[in-house]
């Protein structure tokens, strides 16, 4: 139970939308950019997306190739662990449904967990089942525009019921695992799985 | 979530130097406000079960209202692993929600609920070296703060040859210069410290006398400034995103290891400096 913090009122309740925002976020009408590090820029001639099976499979995808897979618009509420949310986000993009099937055609087999790669390293872990029925997308546009560099472009993962850094930006591969492995962020404390609706932000919370 | 994260069964102890599993929230004392400049103040905290912290982590910060409304913010820790208390600097940002209750309403004897230490990335102690380059654009400052102070702590009694073998280099862009955060601390670090170099610029109304740089940071000041990248530096760069964009790509293309480039932004906006 928190004490009350003497002569705190807080924003308007008005504009605190009920039953939208998860626990300890706030809304933003600005798009805020977190990175760990530089930005990669990769030139979209040297740009490929793998999806690799637990063994040595592989299958492949130029961008030429990527781009004529048939992709979907979607309209999201987004949740950043560093608190912030931001509503009716639009992005169009490659389901990851649809990547998966022209992976199983090309004889890649699916395991339980998956890592998604990033091309400076990062990395971000999620089980297959998040990944699937419509809960996530490769995306390569943002507002109708395609992806800014600092946003994650050309590609980036899109995974919104999850809280956004498992959306990994500048995204260049998926990689089917037999178990679960903690990424980048899940190794330095922050929470494996990240339900925003549950509060998962760090390694230890419910 | 029912099961729990598989790493804190399996990961070895030397990489969970403080104690791992749940990061509570814990009620703190407030020890003292301080004016650091006409926007920010620091945070004075005694917190009684502290697990310890490293240079260059945050905490979250949460409020409640009397009618149980609730608003959470991270703000960077800015003492050093080595004081006896955790100290907190915030700028006050208009309009907002939270950093104004911290700046202007917050005193000493009020309790203030955080939970902490976070984040693994962008820390640094003296046991992992240098040459170290800190880039900084206002508040962003803080985490950097932080590991100017533990560097000075820590080595501080081991003599000129100790802090000569992890010189720092700090670039801090602020607006004016009644905007510096830690102005005269800073000065007199740099001043008890050959192996330190506090390099300021000015991005409005520098006064008449100010002989330093004078414009936002770009790729012909990092060059000037920057330890070059065959010293391989560790560098660290916090401000706004639009200087953390221009400075990490600067010195990717000025020869540095993206690497050894660890970004942090703050704000909500990412707002211009």
């Amino acid at each position: 139970m928190s004490p009350i913090s003497r002569g705190f009122r807080g924003r308007p309740r008005s504009e605190v939308e009920s039953g939208r925002l998860p626990p300890g976020q706030y809304e933003t009408r600005d798009f805020p950019v977190l990175s760990a590090g530089p930005t990669p820029r990769v030139p979209l001639a040297a740009w490929d997306f793998t999806v690799r099976g637990p063994g040595t499979q592989v299958a492949r995808w130029t961008w030429d190739e990527f781009s004529t897979l048939p992709r979907e618009t979607v309209t999201r509420d987004i949740h950043c662990v560093t608190k912030w949310s931001k509503f009716d986000t639009v992005w169009e993009g490659v389901s990851v449904d649809t990547l998966l099937a022209a992976a199983a055609a090309r004889g890649i087999v699916p395991g339980p967990f998956v890592m998604a790669v990033s091309d400076n390293g990062y990395t971000t872990n999620l089980p297959l089942a998040d990944l699937t029925g419509g809960k996530a997308w490769v995306a390569l546009s943002y507002n109708g525009e395609p992806l800014p560099p600092e946003h994650g472009g050309p590609a980036r993962l899109l995974v919104p019921h999850l809280y956004f850094w498992k959306s990994a930006k500048w995204a260049r591969q998926l990689r089917f695992m037999d178990h679960d492995e903690p990424g980048f962020w899940e190794s330095l404390g922050y929470h494996n799985y990240g339900d925003p609706w549950r509060e998962q932000r760090y390694s230890g919370d419910e | 979530m029912s099961v729990p994260p598989p790493r804190s069964a399996t990961a070895p102890a030397t990489r969970l130097p403080l104690k791992p599993g749940l990061i509570t929230w814990r009620l703190t004392n407030v020890v003292e406000v301080v004016s650091e400049t006409p926007r920010v103040r620091t945070l004075v905290l005694d917190i009684s079960d502290w697990p310890g912290h490293r240079a260059g982590q945050h905490v979250d910060v949460r409020l409640t209202a009397e009618d149980g409304y609730q608003a959470q913010r991270s703000y960077s820790i800015a003492s050093p692993p080595e004081d006896r208390h955790v100290a907190l600097t915030v700028e006050r940002l208009d309009g907002g929600e939270v950093s104004p209750y911290l700046t202007d309403e917050l005193r000493g004897g009020d309790q203030l609920e955080l939970r902490g230490p976070i984040g693994g990335h962008f820390v640094w102690d003296v046991a992992l070296g240098g040459p170290l380059l800190l880039v900084a654009g206002g508040s962003g400052i803080v985490p950097l703060m932080a590991m100017l102070r533990h560097r000075a702590a820590a080595l501080g009694n081991a003599g000129p040859e100790a802090r000569h073998a992890v010189p720092a280099r700090l670039l801090y862009s602020s607006r004016r210069w009644d905007d510096v955060i830690y102005r005269d601390e800073l000065a007199r670090m740099a001043e008890d410290d050959p192996a330190l170099q506090v390099t300021h610029t000015l991005t409005r109304e520098p006064s008449e006398g100010w002989t330093g740089f004078r414009r936002r940071i770009d790729r012909m000041m990092l060059a000037e400034v920057a330890w070059p990248p065959a010293e391989r530096p560790l560098v660290f760069v916090c401000g706004p995103t639009p200087l953390v964009e221009l400075v990490a790509a600067a010195l990717v293309e000025l020869g540095h290891d993206p690497g050894g480039v660890k970004t942090e932004r703050f704000g909500p906006t990412g707002g211009a400096m």
